[in-house]
């Protein structure tokens, strides 16, 4: 992998989470969020909403990627997400990151994974659809464009 | 925060004991809600409504000053869990299984978003919650929510 650092295509609420660009497996970013108190949910858990918001910030640093490799530009909205929730998430170091199931012209379908010790095992998994809309459409709603 | 096991959580059988006006500042007052400055708003016999305010920390991308999609995600669970204590009337432990939120729209430029979760059915082991999140018109919502939430049985460091 290679070296962890801040990555200026985070989202300021990522970074307000303390969420990073890890390193990168197989040409993907891994990105990881150290516990701290702004993900904690019940005391001593991770936040569900916090895993979201790290499973949904790895989808699209995936999706992001690989579109930068195509040369591709896009304004990205997100369509949906669905969370599942499979273990707590304990007071340590959580990774996640994504694969793309399928990358269409307009929409992408993407399935996303957080980790703690154990890759095989996931404290949760979501699917995303994200709308990639032209660059210059900087308005307007999903229903809309 | 602690927990105590409930063996039974029937909305027949409630007493009312929660009272999320009371209990959602100091539940909200800690860790990531805190963070994100969840606010309580309002809240009926299985529903909680709870509030997101604009803060340039919590944007999507950094050059427009739309709220992420992230913080809205956040607000719905814990509004959901807040409508669950709310109709069974009593604060147990649960645990977020299932949670799908669409986006209709973006939130408006520096617009608070308000989430409203309602909890319609509670069983024995699970409790089904559905909601909206809107920037001011609840007719014209940002995003529809659904999520299911699972008791926690008798974990005594569950807290």
């Amino acid at each position: 992998m290679a070296e962890a650092g801040r990555d200026a295509a985070l989202t300021p609420y990522a970074h307000s989470l303390g969420i990073v660009v890890h390193g990168h497996d197989g040409g993907s970013p891994v990105l990881a969020c150290k516990f701290n108190t702004n993900v904690e949910g019940r005391p001593g858990n991770l936040h569900g909403g916090a895993i979201s918001g790290l499973l949904e910030t790895a989808g699209y640093a995936v999706l992001r990627s690989e579109l930068s490799k195509l040369g591709r530009s896009h304004r990205l909205k997100p369509i949906n997400i669905t969370v599942q929730f499979l273990a707590p998430g304990k007071p340590k170091l959580t990774y996640a990151t994504a694969r793309i199931t399928k990358l269409g012209r307009r929409n992408a379908n993407i399935a996303v994974e957080a980790w703690q010790d154990d890759r095989s095992r996931p404290i949760a998994t979501a699917i995303m659809n994200i709308l990639m809309a032209p660059e210059d459409v900087t308005a307007g709603t999903l229903g809309s464009t | 925060m602690s927990v105590t096991r409930t063996p039974d959580t029937r909305i027949e059988e409630q007493s009312y004991g929660f009272d999320p006006g009371r209990a959602a500042p100091l539940l909200l007052q800690h860790g990531h809600s805190g963070r994100l400055g969840l606010k309580y708003r309002a809240h009926g016999d299985n529903w909680a409504e709870l509030e997101l305010p604009w803060r340039e920390d919590l944007l999507g991308e950094a050059e427009r000053h739309v709220l992420a999609s992230g913080p809205i995600i956040s607000m719905m669970d814990t509004a959901s869990s807040l409508s669950i204590w709310t109709a069974q009337g009593r604060f147990t432990a649960i645990a977020t299984l299932d949670l799908r939120v669409d986006y209709q729209r973006p939130a408006r430029d520096r617009a608070a978003v308000i989430g409203r979760a309602e909890c319609y059915k509670i069983t024995r082991s699970a409790a089904f919650v559905r909601g909206i999140a809107h920037d001011g018109d609840p007719e014209d919502p940002v995003a529809h929510v659904a999520g299911v939430f699972m008791h926690i049985a008798g974990d005594p460091g569950n807290g």
